[in-house]
């Protein structure tokens, strides 16, 4: 009832686009941190901005939370423009990666922070900060001060912190970073389940490409300021749009080469690295002769002693480098060219041959589907 | 590896110890002599206590003394952290550099310098407005507030510095107004800092001999001004008396100051743990 009364004043906003930031600038002095960027949030989406550090996906974060001012564009969350709002005002809460609790303070008075600025009553301060405690079970903790917690315990007391206000949006700051790398994945799990629970529109800043492919619903892959692809985790995984968010989301073989022949239904690529020519199953749009890169996933990559039957996607090379993963082997192959390409290959098939050694005369090949055309 | 010696260790200490606290020691024990002379030991009394609680003099010199190191603290603490705090976050704005530097320039100019610098001013002053019309007790603590600003701006730009902006920005996503988040926030994380600041003040401002000497006038002498000119015309036992309950009361002060900053120390070094 209250989204709809909302909905009715604010014709402007709609459920697929709870948040939207419409080409947002920031420059500082001489450097633009953040240059030209769109997109848009659903309401109770998890949306994560993934990149390596300095590539403006931070400084996004903290104009959305409204601590750094909009060089140019627009920032609008619920159809509201935040722009002119101070972060004091603005209906978002934040998740900061060294948590910020306040040292001195017990976690209960850190949760209640919030709500007392707003001038909530103490009865039901009491019950909200109870509740938030609850839900992220943390309630024996709550007279506890902050250095007396461990850094999950931390981190889901900054959580209780900035959901009990209940936000519009929940940002969050490299979530993760401070926690040690075996509890991450359980914790990120439980952090997913837990804004699920409360239903809230989240934005979280990461660099780790599976954190942001375990947690979010759909991700904005940012470099150098501007937004490279923007997707679902396995869309932009699967079907990268450029060599930078191929080589970013996970590992990836690149050939670049030049399309000799172009039907509707097939391409056949030529490119230096390989004697073989590539196929790829599908048409592409653009003129022959145009250079392109193809990248192939290393677990795409088939590796066999004997030769394969195909004269396409096929190469022989020796094994350079062997990396046992555990569930899978990396096997590093160079070709007669000096490339080095990636494949990885199960554990399981190792039960039925014997892998092969360093050294070894190996061939890598993959499918007609395997290759995604890159042309930029 | 140099193996230190333990019996050379213990020697250089004693020795050093001996150094410090020898000058020291024979005051406090010479203040129960009986006898009139500084160093001719008759028999133990309490005489000089006894004539220090008399001494009308004396007494109203600790007073204003004490009044004025309060004064002083107090002042400095409020200005000092004003400055240190500017210092700390306002970035680089135009003049900083000169700004900085005027506020740690009163920690290595020389005190006389200060203190002539300041009578200067403050007699042309008399002259051209009238005010001040005689030096007292606000001259000294114009001085004095002028001195100790450095020191707590200093302490408190260090602190302010190490600490984390997240936290401001926390409280302030929170919805507390910067004015707000500035004393709910800050000043509790700081208040250490406040306090080296407050004892450091008070305590220049109690020994201050040279800007009180230049700044003070009639009817406002401070007691390191009575001492120096009674030490002048020739050293009474009092004056061992006297240094004596000076003496305990720091150490009583130093110690629990002390306890209890050690006591957050291991606190703020837990919390950033």
């Amino acid at each position: 009832m209250n989204t709809n009364e909302s909905a009715q004043k604010k014709p402007a906003s709609t459920d697929e686009k709870f948040v939207q930031v419409i080409d947002v600038v920031k420059k500082f002095d001489e450097t633009t941190a953040v240059d030209g960027v769109s997109l848009s949030v659903a309401r109770n989406e998890l949306f994560a901005l993934l990149g390596s550090s300095g590539c403006g996906k931070s400084t996004l974060l903290r104009m959305l939370a409204g601590f750094e001012t909009i060089t140019s564009g627009k920032i609008l969350i619920d159809g509201e423009d935040m722009s002119r709002l101070p972060p004091y005002k603005r209906p978002v809460n934040m998740m900061f990666q060294s948590y910020a609790l306040f040292p001195h303070m017990t976690v209960e008075s850190n949760i209640a922070f919030g709500l007392k600025q707003e001038g909530v009553g103490k009865g039901e301060i009491a019950e909200r900060v109870a509740d938030a405690l609850n839900l992220v079970q943390m309630s024996k903790y709550a007279k506890r001060k902050p250095f007396q917690l461990s850094g999950g315990q931390q981190q889901r007391a900054a959580l209780a912190r900035s959901l009990v206000k209940r936000p519009k949006v929940l940002l969050l700051d490299e979530p993760m970073s401070a926690l040690d790398k075996q509890i991450r994945q359980r914790t990120q799990i439980e952090l997913v389940n837990i804004l699920y629970k409360v239903g809230v529109t989240c934005i979280m800043v990461t660099h780790d490409q599976e954190e942001a492919m375990t947690m979010a619903d759909r991700l904005a892959v940012m470099s150098e300021g501007r937004i490279v692809q923007l997707g679902a985790p396995n869309e932009v995984y699967e079907y990268p749009n450029s060599k930078f968010a191929a080589s970013f989301i996970g590992s990836t073989n690149l050939f670049a080469g030049a399309i000799v022949e172009d039907q509707p239904d097939h391409i056949y690529v030529e490119s230096p690295d390989l004697k073989q020519r590539m196929f790829i199953s599908h048409g592409v749009t653009g003129p022959l002769g145009m250079p392109v890169s193809i990248s192939v996933r290393p677990e795409r990559v088939v590796l066999s002693r004997a030769k394969p039957a195909q004269d396409t996607n096929v190469a022989v090379g020796k094994v350079v480098n062997i990396a046992y993963m555990g569930g899978y082997t990396i096997y590093h192959v160079q070709l007669e060219s000096g490339k080095v390409v990636m494949a990885n290959v199960s554990t399981l098939m190792f039960d039925e041959t014997e892998p092969p050694g360093y050294d070894a005369e190996v061939y890598v090949s993959w499918g007609p589907t395997a290759g995604v055309v890159l042309t930029k | 590896m140099i193996k230190p010696n333990k019996n050379l260790q213990v020697t250089v200490l004693s020795l050093g110890f001996f150094f410090l606290y020898a000058p020291i020691l024979s005051l406090v024990v010479y203040s129960f002599n009986d006898s009139q002379l500084v160093t001719i030991w008759s028999k133990f009394s309490f005489r000089w206590y006894g004539e220090l609680m008399h001494d009308d003099e004396l007494i109203n010199a600790a007073w204003l003394s004490l009044k004025i190191g309060l004064m002083t603290a107090f002042a400095s603490v409020f200005i000092g952290t004003w400055a240190g705090f500017v210092l700390a976050r306002m970035g680089r704005f135009r003049g900083f550099a000169l700004y900085s530097a005027m506020v740690n320039a009163p920690l290595v100019i020389p005190e006389v310098i200060q203190g002539i610098s300041l009578l200067l001013l403050f007699v042309e002053m008399a002259k051209y407005i009238g005010w001040p019309a005689e030096r007292g007790v606000l001259t000294i603590w114009i001085g004095h507030v002028m001195l100790c600003i450095s020191y707590v701006a200093i302490i408190v730009q260090s602190r302010i510095r190490e600490l984390d902006t997240s936290l401001e920005d926390a409280a302030m996503d929170l919805g507390a107004t910067p004015f707000k988040v500035f004393f709910v926030i800050t000043l509790p994380l700081i208040s250490q800092a406040l306090v080296s600041g407050w004892l450091l003040s008070f305590t220049l401002s109690i020994d201050d001999l040279v800007l009180s000497a230049f700044l003070s006038g009639p009817g406002s002498t401070t007691l390191p001004l009575v001492v120096f000119s009674r030490v002048r015309l020739g050293l009474n036992p009092e004056m061992n008396a006297l240094a004596t309950i000076f003496i305990t009361l720091v150490t009583i002060g130093v110690l629990t100051a002390n306890y209890f900053m050690q006591k957050a120390e291991r606190k703020r070094m837990a919390m950033s743990a």
